[in-house]
């Protein structure tokens, strides 16, 4: 009996504790993401108001093909975005987890340094220095690689845009994987390398394997928010649904269609919620035949 | 007898202005269980490594079989290691971790599988196949580590304190199960530790190694009996020191003078001139105790741990000796008090005379 009281008194500052961060999940997390699912299937006035008419018609009406290259495209721009950021992402995380502590963390600094600038102002420089009489453009002409007639069209394309996404999360790579190989046990190379394995399988039967869960969550760090971006692809690639991201906004400003934009974002969430499972089962089974 | 398998030339490795190694030469004889054997910091650790490979000489010649090694990347040489941490690959399971360097070496697999059990069996580990590392005891480990080495069938087993993070009651078992497996399995083995009860049990052979340098090589015998300066007679066992000077030389015996009244009588190997200041070195197993001896002192404390018990004994001079009786009788205890004046015998040809 003399327990009862003590559990109790625990129970409460747990519940004191936690309470802001429940606080904050269901007021900014949870109930929104109801009502963006109960807009979802509800029907939209021309004027831009809300009629409580439940129906399905937001979600048919995705399945229409433009919609759909759309979302395809977006597909896309992320996956490339995400692979160019693993292929930068890691060998620089394995570079610096290499470097003496010193080291290790001048570049973490140096690193996270361009976070301290709005990332807003950080993409207008991009446009400006892809913009046809950008900067790019004229060291092009510089350097007479191009002539002043026939400058590039940077701006305004997929691959702008994708420039503009490795740029901006390519950090959160760098830092997943960093974080995986710095964990590393360097006596397992060793024994790798101690029993006949050279650099190169050392590297794929070992390190690769053991870093995997660094690739996995920084991949996902990208993939995610590049598949829903909005503002690079408004800023940088011409602002004209380009991605799902900006159909989503457009949905909820111009068009005023708040039931049809809800329902693009479950689609969204819902897609790569389903993504993220079968990719982390996939990576499950993987592990289990080696 | 054929080829040294290990043989280190003037082998030098320095970190910097550190110097690790200090221009080590030794041969290790196929099949041999040699010990590097030394406090931590002493350079034994580094010279394990450099024959795996892990480190690069400075200085100096490393050969196996006398083939130079130098140059020969780690995974080139037909070497394995024992880590001290096991280095187990966590991400594979016993099994995978056992065939790893055959799966390297591209030997096909049903030999593979047919090593792997046979290794596992010899580790006496055999239903262990299929369990992650983490899910394995230190002890375990350590065997599979064992068998992940030797399923390679390596020239020369280099092992890095294997047991330094078992406790006590199994390292002891350990050690001689190692030594059986060694003596089973005809490899060379190159023993890193620091516990000279641990070397002392297990090696044909043993290099004693302190500040980067190899100060002795010998039996577990000759380092015990025979230690040629105060650093290996103190590292070794337990040895009491008296400091004197030489009285007079007749061959090989040795009056040494400790002050005006006392003559001791000791053994030297060495050439000593009269004269010189020198250390007279007696474990304390050697020495009884009687009314009156060589040297006369006071007891001031009797310790008495089941098997024996031990006097500490002051001299005049303040220098305190250990004294080891075995408890042959029932009751011994009291054949002594605290504060009684003893002396202490010993044969002269158990006293060693020390010049460095």
């Amino acid at each position: 009996m003399a327990i009862e009281p003590r559990t109790r008194r625990e129970r409460l500052t747990l519940n004191i504790l936690l309470s802001p961060t429940l606080f904050w999940l269901i007021f900014f997390f949870a109930i929104p993401l109801v009502i963006i699912l109960i807009l979802s299937f509800l029907d939209n006035s021309p004027n831009g108001r809300i009629v409580w008419n439940i129906q399905l018609d937001n979600y048919i009406r995705f399945a229409d093909q433009l919609y759909i290259k759309i979302f395809i495209r977006s597909f896309f721009i992320a996956l490339i975005t995400t692979i160019i950021c693993l292929l930068i992402g890691y060998p620089m995380a394995y570079w610096m987890a290499n470097q003496s502590l010193k080291k290790r963390n001048t570049f973490l600094l140096l690193i996270m340094l361009p976070f301290w600038t709005n990332f807003v102002i950080r993409t207008y420089a991009w446009k400006m220095l892809l913009a046809r009489q950008g900067q790019i453009n004229q060291l092009l002409i510089a350097l007479k690689i191009i002539d002043e007639d026939n400058v590039h069209t940077f701006l305004n394309t997929n691959a702008a845009v994708i420039m503009g996404l490795i740029y901006i999360w390519v950090v959160a790579m760098v830092l997943a994987c960093f974080a995986s190989i710095s964990g590393l046990d360097r006596s397992l190379l060793e024994a790798a390398q101690d029993l006949f394995a050279n650099p190169a399988r050392t590297f794929l039967r070992v390190t690769l394997p053991l870093t995997l869960p660094g690739i996995v969550s920084g991949s996902i760090l990208v993939f995610v928010p590049s598949f829903g971006a909005f503002v690079t692809p408004d800023m940088l690639g011409g602002g004209k649904a380009d991605m799902i991201g900006n159909l989503i906004s457009q949905q909820f400003g111009e068009s005023l269609d708040w039931p049809f934009g809800s329902a693009i974002s479950a689609i969204l969430m819902i897609v790569m919620l389903f993504g993220t499972l079968l990719y982390f089962r996939g990576l499950r089974s993987g592990e289990a035949q080696s | 007898m054929g080829k040294p398998a290990v043989e280190l030339v003037d082998v030098v490795k320095r970190f910097g202005d550190v110097v690790a190694v200090n221009d080590v030469s030794l041969k290790v004889e196929d099949g041999e269980f040699f010990s590097l054997l030394g406090p931590s910091g002493c350079g034994k650790t580094t010279s394990l490594r450099m024959i795996a490979g892990l480190e690069t000489a400075t200085e100096g010649d490393i050969l196996l079989r006398g083939e130079t090694m130098l140059g020969i990347p780690p995974f080139k040489r037909p070497v394995n290691t024992v880590f001290q941490n096991y280095a187990l690959f966590p991400h594979l399971n016993v099994e995978r971790n056992v065939s790893f360097g055959l799966e390297m070496k591209k030997i096909p697999k049903e030999e593979i599988e047919t090593r792997v059990v046979e290794a596992l069996e010899m580790v006496r580990m055999p239903d262990m196949a299929k369990r992650r590392p983490n899910q394995l005891s230190g002890g375990q480990q350590q065997r599979i580590a064992l068998a992940r080495a030797l399923v390679n069938r390596p020239e020369v087993l280099l092992l890095d304190e294997p047991l330094g993070a078992l406790d006590l009651k199994l390292r002891k078992a350990m050690q001689i199960e190692l030594k059986q497996l060694q003596e089973q399995v005809g490899i060379t083995f190159i023993y890193v530790t620091h516990d000279q009860e641990e070397a002392l049990t297990m090696s044909d052979r043993i290099a004693v190694m302190h500040d980067g340098n190899v100060l002795q090589i010998g039996s577990p015998e000759e380092i015990y009996e025979q230690p040629i300066n105060r650093f290996v007679a103190g590292f070794i066992g337990e040895t009491n020191f008296l400091e004197g000077t030489v009285n007079q030389i007749n061959g090989k015996t040795i009056d040494v003078s400790l002050d005006e009244h006392t003559i001791v009588k000791a053994h030297s190997n060495s050439s000593a001139h009269k004269g010189q200041k020198v250390g007279v070195a007696i474990r304390p197993e050697k020495i009884s105790l009687a009314s009156t001896g060589m040297i006369q002192g006071q007891i001031l404390e009797i310790i008495y741990i089941g098997t024996d018990t031990r006097y500490i004994i002051r001299l005049k001079d303040d220098t305190s000796v250990t004294v080891r009786e075995q408890n042959l009788n029932r009751i011994q205890s009291n054949k002594y008090q605290r504060g009684d004046e003893v002396g202490m015998n010993w044969d002269p040809a158990h006293a060693l005379v020390l010049t460095e």
